[in-house]
């Protein structure tokens, strides 16, 4: 089931392509918000489209390729859209319409200046999301992966005020060292095996290659993967960079920036390094205690702040360790698991986010111990921070459940007991820190949010889909985009092709 | 019959309307400006020529007076020479396009000299690229060096000051170089670098000709401002007048880096060298010190010019990191670098002229936020320079570092690989500090905080004029162009340069 | 080595002693116009270490002259050394001329030819 087939076609392109056209169009329309909106979601939509319609050849193991030209010696700038690009694609892209459609309520709510540069920049992160998406070798990935860096920069320092711009500062220092250090990673692969193609099952030439050269490689390539998957002690710029306004937090801090970081993860595990490599050399193991120590620091991490974002971005740190977690598996389910919490935690923080944006924009509270009583006045708001949270924890019928449930069963397949006892711990943890918040909402009394009601339909809508998906998700993980044929299709690929 | 002639052309065209310029702007200073224009637009189709036919057919040779090679002065258009010869007329000619304005608000009433100059300085570079002869090569180092101290001079107060320190040192590089090739032909009998690299293997073992080697290279340092030669350049760069940096920082420099190519890699061969004098691994590690060292001192710099002065000492560094490592990879990296780097400090430098113009300084302390409003289009030209002199892709200055790093990895040096990224971050810190200041409000104190969302402030629009704009824009999107067509060119250009020897 | 080292290359102690004359000159002096004296040394030097290298024993000025009636090269010392130092001169006397009218500009801007002076003059 793992013969694939590549066939030539322009679609990976276009997808990427048709935001950043997009990019000019905001450009001149700065002075009609309501074209320049027009432009984003046309942009948004047809970008979805387009990723929506790669689906079918993916689940069938044909990957749609475009190959564009040699960018250095023996290495074409090449797209191809293989079963874990359309599924990361699908993620970004489909959460992009969501979050436009939010990004103007929420923008328009809290009349912010140069709003024409964020819908640029936001289009031109999608553009660069897709690309690391899309990205058949290591060249073409990190060229992607440094644009998202340069167009994200604005956004994080959006509100410029000081903190946001020490904010920035921070992104930079820690996201510009970690592209330096995927570059002289990627060159010194380059230099060893002489290929940067990206091969279900790991290249085979690293096996030959001593122990010292393969864990210096791997080491460098988690570090440059690594700051964005915010893996400890990599993670500082995540909670500063929620100085960011919330609809990139939402989507850049929750799905396409620190997706983009996993997904390089499992990239780089899945189709370089491969799992044989990994197992050999212990490297798995050392993944396994980064991941773990991540989730149980960060869980307790998020317990000490009291801004209901920088909790968000905490929790955000530990479930994206998840994800590393089930790479470090190397077993089936576990990598089933680790693949599908890409998408559940995208979903399921993405309403969270989108929650604490619309708490912000219409009760102006960002602290957690100010939310005594808001239940009351945006009931849909924070019933769907409580579906979320129950998710995160991973209470049955939302999709968190799923992925955890996976991982779980890798962490036994394998035989490590500690990983299922940090996913139950952890598992407690978010619960911990969540549901007081969901407490006070709805439990506590207060004369705080007499005033104040839902925020505007563009803002919850927008949130209530997302929490329905979540839930959908979580009954039925095929629903709709086949997000689990898909985890399965990718967790194959990878094991079978380096297991013959 | 012009194929025959290629070699020449180029210089000679500049030498001949630096000499009309004069005799005709006299009694016409107006024509002074066309007239360069008109020169350098003519020798871009000859050069753009010269390369396809290089390319095309391999190099072409012409012997001045028919004199026969060995005794006569050779020209000879390799793919090296001829490659750097267009980069030479297309760079000066964006720049002279920009200069019509800037010069005659800094110098009105030096057109004339001034446009005269500009040309003895191209021609002094041409000249240099398109020599076959070590002896011919210093005269033309002296034209172009001659021209230089007086185009350093015209500039600020100070200028004089910084144009004689230049002089002064500048003379003692070409003086080693002269006695250099002293040495060589002393030894060997011969002046022509073809015939001299067919002797030199046999005498390689006297240390005269060794000697005659390092103060060659020593002299040309000098003029490249390799580290830790560099002490002269940010005076004279940040001192001269706006065009005249624009001028010499990206060519200069990169001329001086090509003397050093021919000479390392086409006269001597740099392995054999490497057995009996380190020359090259002295190189590395000097270039090495200079990216740190220049990176450094650009952070300390408040005057925009002269914080590209530094990274200039930096990026010259990288340049030499490349040739230092001696290997296929690092060669390419280091050539492809000299493109890179003079375009985009050619567009650095234009931005810095912009904002001479147009804010009568280039202080970095004196900028602020409305800077990214006021002239829009010079600071995103800044921005694609900035992101290109840090080296992040799909910019060009990406590509020059991968190779530099494929290099320095195929020659397992891991100290240069080091430095070369490390460079790379201080170059984000310096660059972002500017483009930090020039698109963010920095709210000193709670005055300022008055209206958040009300009053956007009215800010008069205060972009250079077309003539500026054009070529500062052209540069910036060739940094993106050229970054993605960067293996086009490694793979049809610079492919053809590498030496026989590495 | 030894004496003979010493006195057989008598000519190149000279022109050693010139050059670091010369570089001393224009590395260290503080008036300006000593550095330029010192960059006449200096080339002064480079171009008798030229005119050193072609000159030979017994050997006559390169003119063929028919009463002399020679046509063996030996007899004529090598000429483009010299020819190669009239360019030297030239470039030489051109960059003092440059130095000179520098030192002029400099002098009417700041009144000083002294660098420390100058550097104080310049803050």
């Amino acid at each position: 089931m793992n013969d694939l087939s590549t066939y030539p076609s322009a679609v990976p392109l276009l997808a990427i392509l048709v935001s950043a056209a997009s990019v000019p169009l905001i450009g001149i329309s700065a002075r009609r918000p309501n074209l320049r909106e027009f432009w984003t979601l046309l942009a948004a939509g047809a970008k979805f489209a387009l990723v929506l319609s790669l689906l079918p050849s993916a689940l069938a193991n044909r990957v749609a390729e475009t190959r564009l030209f040699e960018i250095s010696r023996g290495i074409d700038l090449t797209l191809r859209a293989d079963a874990f690009g359309v599924y990361f694609a699908l993620i970004a892209s489909g959460l992009w319409i969501l979050t436009s459609i939010y990004s103007i309520g929420y923008v328009r709510g809290l009349k912010e200046k140069h709003q024409t540069r964020y819908f640029a920049s936001f289009a031109l992160c999608l553009s660069a999301t897709l690309g690391v998406a899309f990205a058949a070798n290591l060249l073409t990935f990190v060229i992607f992966f440094e644009v998202l860096t340069i167009s994200t920069y604005p956004l994080v320092i959006h509100k410029q005020t000081p903190e946001a711009i020490a904010a920035g500062r921070k992104y930079l220092a820690f996201t510009l060292t970690a592209g330096v250090v995927l570059v002289a990673a990627m060159a010194a692969m380059a230099q060893l095996t002489g290929t940067l193609e990206f091969q279900p099952g790991g290249l085979r030439a690293l096996q030959e290659l001593s122990p010292v050269e393969v864990k210096i490689l791997f080491g460098m390539f988690l570090a440059g993967v690594g700051v964005k998957a915010a893996i400890m002690p990599l993670h500082a710029w995540l909670p500063a960079a929620m100085a960011a306004p919330t609809p990139v937090s939402a989507l850049l801090h929750a799905v396409a920036v620190v997706k983009s970081g996993v997904f390089g993860v499992v990239r780089v595990v899945g189709f370089l390094f491969g799992p044989e490599t990994l197992s050999r050399f212990g490297l798995n193991e050392v993944m396994l205690w980064l991941a773990g120590s991540t989730i149980l620091l960060a869980s307790c991490l998020a317990f000490a702040e009291d801004n209901l974002k920088r909790r968000l971005a905490y929790s955000t740190v530990g479930h994206l360790s998840y994800v590393v977690l089930g790479a470090g598996l190397l077993s089936p389910s576990g990598l089933i698991g680790g693949v599908l919490h890409i998408a559940n935690h995208a979903t399921m923080k993405i309403v969270l986010f989108f929650c604490a944006g619309a708490i912000y924009v219409n009760a102006h509270k960002e602290k957690i111990s100010e939310l005594d009583g808001i239940g009351r006045a945006m009931p849909w708001t924070m019933g769907a921070f409580a579906l979320a949270s129950l998710g995160l924890a991973g209470v049955p019928p939302v999709n968190g459940f799923v992925s955890k449930w996976y991982l779980g069963l890798g962490a036994l397949e394998g035989g490590s007991v500690a990983v299922v006892a940090i996913l139950l711990i952890s598992g407690l943890l978010n619960a911990g820190y969540f549901l007081p918040i969901v407490y006070r909402a709805f439990f506590k009394q207060s004369e705080n949010f007499n005033s104040i009601g839902e925020a505007s339909a563009w803002m919850v809508v927008p949130l209530i889909l997302a929490a329905c998906f979540s839930a959908s998700m979580g009954l039925m993980p095929d629903l709709f985009f086949h997000f689990f044929t898909l985890a399965e299709r990718i967790a194959a690929q990878i094991l079978e092709a380096s297991n013959p | 019959m012009i194929e025959a002639n290629l070699p020449l052309l180029v210089p000679l065209t500049f030498l001949i309307s630096a000499l009309v310029i004069p005799l005709i702007g006299l009694r016409v200073p107006g024509a002074a400006y066309p007239l360069a224009l008109a020169a350098v637009l003519a020798t871009i189709p000859i050069a753009g020529f010269g390369l396809y036919r290089v390319m095309d057919g391999g190099p072409v040779s012409y012997t001045l007076g028919g004199w026969e090679a060995p005794i006569g002065i050779e020209f000879v258009l390799d793919p090296l020479a001829s490659f750097l010869t267009l980069l030479v007329t297309v760079v000066s000619c964006l720049v002279l396009i920009h200069a019509r304005h800037v010069a005659s608000v800094e110098h009105p009433d030096k057109q004339v000299p001034y446009y005269s100059l500009v040309l003895l300085l191209l021609a002094g570079f041409c000249g240099i690229m398109a020599t076959g002869d070590l002896f011919n090569l210093y005269v033309f180092l002296e034209i172009s060096s001659l021209a230089g101290y007086g185009l350093v001079a015209i500039g600020d107060k100070r200028s004089p000051v910084s144009a004689y320190r230049y002089l002064i040192l500048g003379s003692v590089g070409t003086g080693f170089y002269l006695l250099g090739t002293g040495f060589i032909y002393v030894m060997s009998g011969s002046l022509n670098m073809a015939d001299v690299a067919r002797i030199l293997p046999q005498i390689l073992d006297q240390p005269a000709v060794l000697a005659g080697l390092i103060l060659m290279v020593t002299g040309i340092g000098l003029k490249t401002a390799l580290f830790p030669l560099h002490f002269w350049l940010p005076d004279a760069y940040s001192s001269a007048s706006s065009v005249s940096s624009a001028l010499l920082a990206p060519l200069g420099t990169k001329v001086g880096a090509y003397v050093l190519i021919r000479i390392l890699f086409f006269v001597f061969d740099p392995a054999a060298v490497e057995q009996r004098v380190p020359i090259t691994s002295v190189i590395a590690w000097l270039s090495a010190g200079g990216v740190l060292y220049g990176s450094l001192m650009a952070l300390a710099q408040q005057e925009f010019k002269r914080m590209l002065a530094y990274s200039s000492v930096a990026q010259i560094g990288y340049i030499g990191l490349g040739l230092g490592m001696a290997n296929p990879l690092g060669f390419t990296g280091a050539v492809l670098h000299i493109l890179n780097h003079a375009l985009m400090k050619a567009a650095l430098f234009l931005v810095a002229g912009n904002l001479r113009v147009q804010l009568g300084h280039s202080n970095i302390a004196a900028m602020d936020h409305r800077l990214s409003r006021q002239m829009p289009w010079s600071m995103a030209a800044l921005v694609v320079g900035a992101l290109s002199m840090i080296g992040l892709p799909p910019t060009a200055g990406f590509f020059s570092k991968w190779y530099l790093v494929l290099g320095g990895i195929q020659g397992s040096y891991w100290v240069f690989v080091g430095v070369i990224l490390l460079g790379g971050l201080l170059n984000a810190i310096y660059f972002f500090r500017v483009v930090e200041r020039v698109y963010l409000p920095f709210r000193r104190g709670p005055s300022n905080q008055a209206a958040p969302n009300g009053g956007q402030e009215v800010v008069e629009n205060r972009e250079a004029r077309f003539s500026m704009l054009a070529p500062t824009l052209v540069l910036a999107g060739a940094l993106l162009a050229l970054g993605l067509a960067s293996s086009f060119l490694v793979n049809r250009v610079i492919h053809h340069m590498i030496p026989a020897g590495l | 080595m030894g004496i003979e080292f010493i006195a057989g290359h008598n000519l190149y102690w000279i022109i050693s002693l010139l050059l670091l004359v010369g570089l001393y000159g224009m590395l260290a002096k503080r008036n300006l116009v000593k550095k330029l004296i010192g960059m006449n040394i200096f080339q002064t030097a480079i171009i008798l270490f030229y005119i050193a290298g072609a000159s030979k024993w017994n050997a006559t000025v390169p003119v063929i002259d028919p009463a002399l009636g020679s046509v063996d090269p030996a007899d004529y010392i090598n000429p483009l050394p010299h020819t190669l130092m009239l360019t030297a001169i030239v470039v030489s006397v051109a960059t003092t001329g440059v130095g000179f009218a520098l030192l002029i500009s400099i002098y009417r801007r700041y009144r000083t030819l002294d660098e420390d002076t100058l550097l104080k003059r310049m803050r």
